[in-house]
């Protein structure tokens, strides 16, 4: 875990390094399109975040194996603080470019907000319900029905007719240059690792720290 | 700084402040997960200490 630590530390600073002095500026946005490289590889790897918690909820209810609850509960954390951060960066950048903290008439935000919020209520869905395998598995459903959300709100953007929300992806191909996409790249890279970091340090806690209540509870300490 | 300098500072900010309160949060639990294993790890020494003696 360390090695993969020391790697997420250093793509993340080659990701700001490509931010900031490999990619050019760009010409209608300015500075504030900077915002891109680390707004949309945040994003994404939030969805990540979902989608892995819900596959890991899947394989709970499927295989009825405790471990994938813990899994799928922290791969959903991860997924709210990148969300989180989804709609602090992009709040801020949309403050920068249109003059707007936030506008309820852009599908795109309204729903990653819907699926952030939906994500929020989990916790407070398992945190009331009582350690075991009931809580497990209405955990694990709750966490499959938010799945559904993620495609919408990915093409939400493309969906929508009157948007402000930039589309940089689109069928044709990424619109910017080459070392925009470049920059663009090795923030996504270094987001996912450090993504992946996280949850592997958060899952190893959990994990100690249920075996160390269970060693409590066979000692009778 | 311009604006937009001080707009795309705020939000590298934002996420460099989270991910320093997150490893502050993961360091504070570490330091409580050391402290309860250096207890059960001293109640499982007391325990054996004790059993010759019961025994």
């Amino acid at each position: 875990m360390p090695a993969l630590a020391l790697g997420a530390a250093a793509l993340m600073g080659l990701a700001v390094v490509f931010a900031f002095f490999v990619a050019p500026q760009d010409a209608d946005q300015g500075i504030s399109q900077r915002i891109f490289y680390f707004h949309v590889p945040i994003a994404l790897t939030a969805y990540a975040c979902f989608g892995w918690g819900a596959l890991k909820a899947l394989l709970l209810l499927w295989r009825k194996d405790e471990r994938y609850d813990l899994e799928s509960y922290v791969a959903i954390h991860q997924g709210t603080i990148f969300g989180a951060l989804t709609l602090a960066t992009g709040s801020i950048w949309a403050k920068a470019s249109w003059g707007h903290w936030w506008l309820w008439s852009e599908n795109q935000l309204v729903l990653f907000l819907v699926l952030f919020l939906f994500y929020s209520a989990y916790f407070m869905l398992r945190f009331s319900i009582e350690e075991g395998p009931r809580r497990a598995n209405i955990s694990a459903v709750y966490a499959l029905f938010g799945v559904v959300l993620i495609p919408v709100s990915f093409l939400a953007i493309r969906l929508a007719e009157n948007v402000i929300h930039p589309t940089v992806f689109t069928r044709e191909g990424p619109q910017m240059t080459g070392t925009m996409f470049l920059a663009f790249c090795v923030a996504w890279v270094g987001i996912t690792t450090l993504a992946y970091t996280l949850y592997r340090v958060e899952l190893s806690g959990k994990r100690l720290d249920s075996n160390l209540r269970d060693l409590r509870e066979a000692l009778g300490g | 700084m311009s604006s937009g300098e001080k707009y795309v500072a705020a939000a590298y900010g934002v996420v460099l402040l989270t991910l320093l309160v997150y490893v502050a949060i993961i360091a504070a639990k570490l330091a409580r997960l050391e402290r309860e294993t250096a207890e059960l790890a001293e109640l499982a020494r007391r325990r054996e200490a004790k059993q010759p003696a019961d025994g």
